[in-house]
Parts: structure tokens; sequence; C-alpha cells
């Protein structure tokens, strides 16, 4: 195969409105668990498992934990791009994050509607 | 007269094995003088030190350079305004061909490669293409970047991809010539600049407008860029 620099895949503004979107619903969220926290005088076992147990939070939960993957894997290929130069090592490391992530979607479906 | 210290990197691939730092004095009074003033006393010292200049007033770029750690022209940095020694080195990123001078040829390619020209299928009219004063008010702050290579060389993204990342130089110059009323190429500029290396390499550090000498904000081009291709996409 020819060396040439090869450039024009055709995304990137999909990754990066991404980025911003989770980055939105990921501080939402912190300020909404933070400010319960807050409002809370203590928290025990029993009042952390009933917050947990509504179905609502759950979800919301779920959404925080899934924006943070997906922001996780732009972040994580951003560094792969800029500093790993041969492109089948960037290749097998994409694909081991992406398994990596997919793997921590399923565990905390499990651990939210396990708890 | 006060004595001026100057710390300069020189490197001549032909004789040097490796790039090292000379030290060098001058007798001069810096009030008054531009650090390109200086460089050519010193040079009338030691006339193997070579540099880039040309029209000494900030229009060519020509004499950029990073001093005392920050990319800037020689020509109108004041010497005054630089402390007791003053350090030299060539434009960060790109290979040195000898002392202050660079390789700017991955440079201009990346500028190249954004088509810095109008884009007008319609036939060219008698005189001229004419705009009104408010279309013409969007080309302020972009047109005026004279190429000099501070904000690219300055760019921790265009270190790593020279090769890929266009540079917040190329893309102030690509979003140029998309904020131009009588360019109609708008679809295929942001086509290829839809590109996860070309244009979102950039991490908004912001280093670009830091530098640049003509007061340029390539960060803000480049997220009227992003803006409008949010905007078709939606
Ligand atoms: S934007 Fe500024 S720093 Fe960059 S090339 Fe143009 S004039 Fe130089
Ligand atoms: S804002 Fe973008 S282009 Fe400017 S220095 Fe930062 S990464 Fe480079
Ligand atoms: S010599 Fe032309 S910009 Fe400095």
């Amino acid at each position: 195969m020819v060396n040439r620099v090869v450039v024009g895949a055709h995304y990137g503004l999909r990754d990066w409105l991404i980025q911003r979107v989770t980055a939105v619903v990921m501080a939402v969220y912190s300020l909404a668990l933070g400010g319960w926290l807050m409002w809370q005088p203590y928290v025990d076992y029993d009042i952390w498992t009933a917050l947990f147990s509504s179905q609502w939070m759950r979800i919301f939960t779920l959404l925080f934990l899934l924006s943070l993957l997906l922001h996780a894997w732009v972040g994580v290929r951003d560094v792969v791009m800029d500093y790993v130069k041969l492109a089948g090592v960037r290749l097998v490391i994409h694909v081991l994050v992406i398994l990596t992530l997919i793997v921590y979607a399923i565990w905390s479906v499990q651990i939210l509607w396990g708890m | 007269m006060p004595t001026l210290r100057f710390k300069i990197y020189r490197y001549n691939p032909e004789t040097d094995a490796a790039p090292y730092m000379q030290d060098y004095e001058l007798q001069s009074e810096p009030a008054g003088k531009m650090l390109l003033d200086a460089l050519l006393l010193l040079k009338e010292q030691d006339d193997t030190l070579s540099l880039r200049k040309s029209c000494r007033e900030g229009v060519c770029g020509s004499d950029a350079m990073n001093i005392n750690g920050r990319n800037g022209l020689a020509c109108i940095t004041p010497l005054d305004s630089l402390g007791e020694t003053v350090t030299l080195r060539p434009l960060p990123g790109l290979p040195v061909i000898r002392d202050l001078i660079v390789d700017m040829t991955q440079f201009f390619n990346q500028y190249r490669s954004i088509k810095p020209y109008l884009i007008n299928n319609d036939p060219p009219p008698e005189t001229e293409r004419l705009q009104s004063p408010a279309q013409r008010a969007h080309l302020n702050g972009l047109y005026e970047c004279i190429l000099c290579g501070c904000c690219s060389t300055a760019c921790p993204s265009f270190w790593w991809n020279p090769d890929k990342f266009v540079g917040p130089a190329g893309l102030l110059q690509a979003y140029r010539f998309l904020a131009d009323s009588r360019d109609q190429a708008t679809a295929e500029r942001l086509d290829d600049l839809e590109d996860p290396y070309r244009l979102f390499r950039c991490h908004t550090i912001m280093n670009c407008v830091d530098v640049c000498p003509k007061e340029l904000n390539p960060t803000e081009a480049i997220g009227n860029i992003k803006d409008m291709m949010v905007k078709r996409m939606v």
C-alpha cells in the first residue's frame, strides 16, 4: 500500500456534539445529586437504596452513566489519535476501549436494576 | 550603554551534530528599538547567524520566532519589553533549516489545502463582484492574517498532527472564505473540514489566540465553522 497522508473521514461533528451534549447531561445530574445530598440531613443505606429504587432515578442515573461512557469514548479516542501514530495500533486500542465501555454499560444496568 | 544579553538557538545541519544555544552580548540602548534591530546588529558581529526578515514592520510575517518561550514577530517586539536575557529559538514543531529559519512547507501545505481563493461559478461581471458594507464587515478579523505561523506552531494539536490537522492559521483562512458573500463553495468547504483530523483536532486550547501578533482570533473562527456545520446538520 502506498504511504500517503489520508484524511477526509467525514465525521467529527457528530462526536464533537456528543461530547458537548453528554457534558451537559453529566453536569445536570451531578448538580441534582449534589443538591439532594446537601439537602439531606444524613444519608444511610436505607435512604440511599430508597432513592435508587425509584424507576426515574435509575433511568436518570443510567443516562448519566451512558453519557459518561460516550464522553470517555470521544476523549480517549482523541488522545489516541494525537499520540498513537500507527494506524494498526490505533485500531486495536479503539476496539479494546469500545469493548470495555460496552462491558461497563452492561454492568451499570445490572447494578442499577439489581439494587 | 547597557549590555544586552541573548541566548540564541544555533544549528547548521552541514557542520553541527546537534543544535546548541549560543550566548551573545550587545552594547546598545534598548529603548525605541525592536528585537529585530538587535538581531541585525548581532548579525554584524557574527554573519553566520541566520534568520528571515523582510518588511520590518509586521506585515510580511517572515521573522516569526520563539521569543522567551512565546511565538512572536521580532520586528514588532520592543526590545525593552524582554527582560535581562533574551532567549530566541525557531518556531516550535517545524523542521529547522538553519538557526532561526524553519521549513514552513507543512504550514503552507495546510494553507493550500483549504483552497484559499474565491470559488464562484457565475460569469465574471464587467468590473468587480460587489459586496455591501455589511457583507464586507464579516471579513474583518480574518483577512488581516499575514500567515506568519506563530499560531499554528504554538498549537499542540498542530505539533502532534501537522500533516493532518489544518491548524489555526489555515482554519482562520477557511472561515475567511466561508464568510465571504462572493464565495459559492460553502458546502464543499464544510465537507472538506468535516473530518476528525482536519478541523476537530482543535481542542480549544487557545494558544493561537494568545500569540497572534495581529491579535486575531482563530479559536472564534473555528467555533464559527463548527456552528455552520451544526446549523446545516440540524
Ligand atoms: S492568525 Fe495570527 S498568528 Fe496565525 S498566521 Fe495569521 S497572523 Fe500569524
Ligand atoms: S484553539 Fe485550537 S487551533 Fe488554537 S491553539 Fe488551541 S487547539 Fe490549536
Ligand atoms: S520582518 Fe516582516 S513581519 Fe517582521
